[in-house]
């Protein structure tokens, strides 16, 4: 941080003739918020993509209690994603992806409670809080592998293929669950998605190495946090958004 | 560039107020997690167009608390709102574009 300020003496008072800041955002901090605009599109072209290719597929229409795997129409979520570590057999319908949302949405939340320490130029909060919101990524990161690989192998039944055979699991050719585009697009949002929370994860260590290294603390000012943060919180709008239109549609 | 006395750094006790707002925001957001869930086991998938416009409903809702406090853009200026919320409009054009095509294509292909 420079330490001078420089004014211009008798220059107007012109709102973008320079020399303020309109926005009263730093340069970075702004950056952030329109390469998040961009991401956003991202994903949103990812998630309208899924809806064009849903649609484009017939819907299941019989009862939920007698909902087999077929390739002739589009599962249903929950009966995709019914299973969780440990319960092996159990049909726990989204619950384990229910458990993944509310430890995303905690991370998100010691994220703004390091981002208030950060302001209160606290360094052993910031250290802690950013602590807790990097165990939590790891977390989630770790349940969605575990998740994946549980996709992947598939259930004991199977599903049967349009030639009459039994496929187990899915890959992004074919999957027991239905038309080859659905497993094709779980990999590719979830997988998006989730090498977001990798690179948060990794933003966010970088962030924390320079906290406990005094590095931060000498700069002055926490805004780094506050940069790390907003992608973050991003990761989980982007995970509240695939939570509803993957698993509860 | 070093400056800043490291000495000279005075730590703020916690804002209460704040640190309440905060949670606040996180129990809302857990409740409606949790209310989403109700619904997803509770509503009949028979009623699938009022499931859909529930579960869109509360998504918003609770986009609109991640970006407007936790990301703190509800407290930026106007200007950056807007330079922000503006260009979203191009992803509702794209969300009718293509969930028309789609059903145009499923046309093609079953009916």
């Amino acid at each position: 941080m420079s330490s001078t300020t420089v004014t211009l003496e008798g220059e107007g008072k012109s709102l973008w003739g320079g020399g303020v800041e309109p926005l009263k955002a730093s340069y970075g901090k702004l950056m952030m918020w329109f390469f998040l605009l961009s991401d956003a599109f991202t994903f949103s072209a990812l998630l309208i993509a899924y809806g064009l290719i849903r649609y484009s597929h017939p819907a299941y229409d019989g009862a939920i209690s007698d909902f087999v795997f077929s390739q002739e129409y589009w599962p249903v979520p929950e009966m995709v994603f019914e299973a969780a570590p440990f319960l092996h057999g159990i049909h726990l319908p989204l619950v384990f992806v229910g458990i993944m949302t509310f430890i995303l949405i905690l991370s998100s939340v010691t994220m703004v409670l390091a981002v208030e320490a950060g302001h209160r130029m606290d360094k052993q909060d910031v250290e802690k809080w950013m602590l807790w919101t990097i165990i939590g990524g790891i977390t989630f990161l770790g349940c969605q592998a575990w998740e994946w690989s549980h996709f992947i192998a598939g259930t004991e039944e199977g599903g049967r293929m349009l030639d009459g055979s039994i496929f187990y699991g899915a890959n992004l050719t074919q999957n027991q669950y239905g038309p080859a585009n659905f497993a094709a697009l779980f990999f590719f949002i979830t997988g998006f998605h989730g090498f977001h929370v990798f690179s948060g994860v990794a933003f966010n260590f970088i962030i924390f190495y320079q906290t406990v290294v005094g590095i931060l603390e000498r700069r002055g000012h926490y805004e780094m946090v506050e940069k790390v943060g907003l992608y973050w919180h991003f990761v989980d709008l982007v995970w509240v958004f695939v939570f509803t239109f993957f698993y509860l549609v | 560039m070093n400056q800043e006395n490291t000495s000279e750094v005075v730590v703020q006790p916690v804002d209460k107020a704040k640190v309440n707002g905060i949670l606040k925001v996180a129990l809302i957001l857990g409740v409606i997690t949790a209310l989403e869930f109700l619904i997803a086991f509770t509503v009949p998938h028979e009623f699938a167009a009022l499931r859909v416009i529930i579960f869109v409903g509360m998504t918003i809702v609770k986009a609109f608390y991640i970006v407007a406090e936790f990301m703190h853009l509800g407290h930026e200026t106007k200007v950056l709102i807007w330079s922000i919320m503006i260009p979203l409009i191009f992803v509702v054009w794209l969300i009718a574009a293509l969930l028309i095509q789609g059903g145009a294509i499923f046309n093609v292909l079953y009916q």
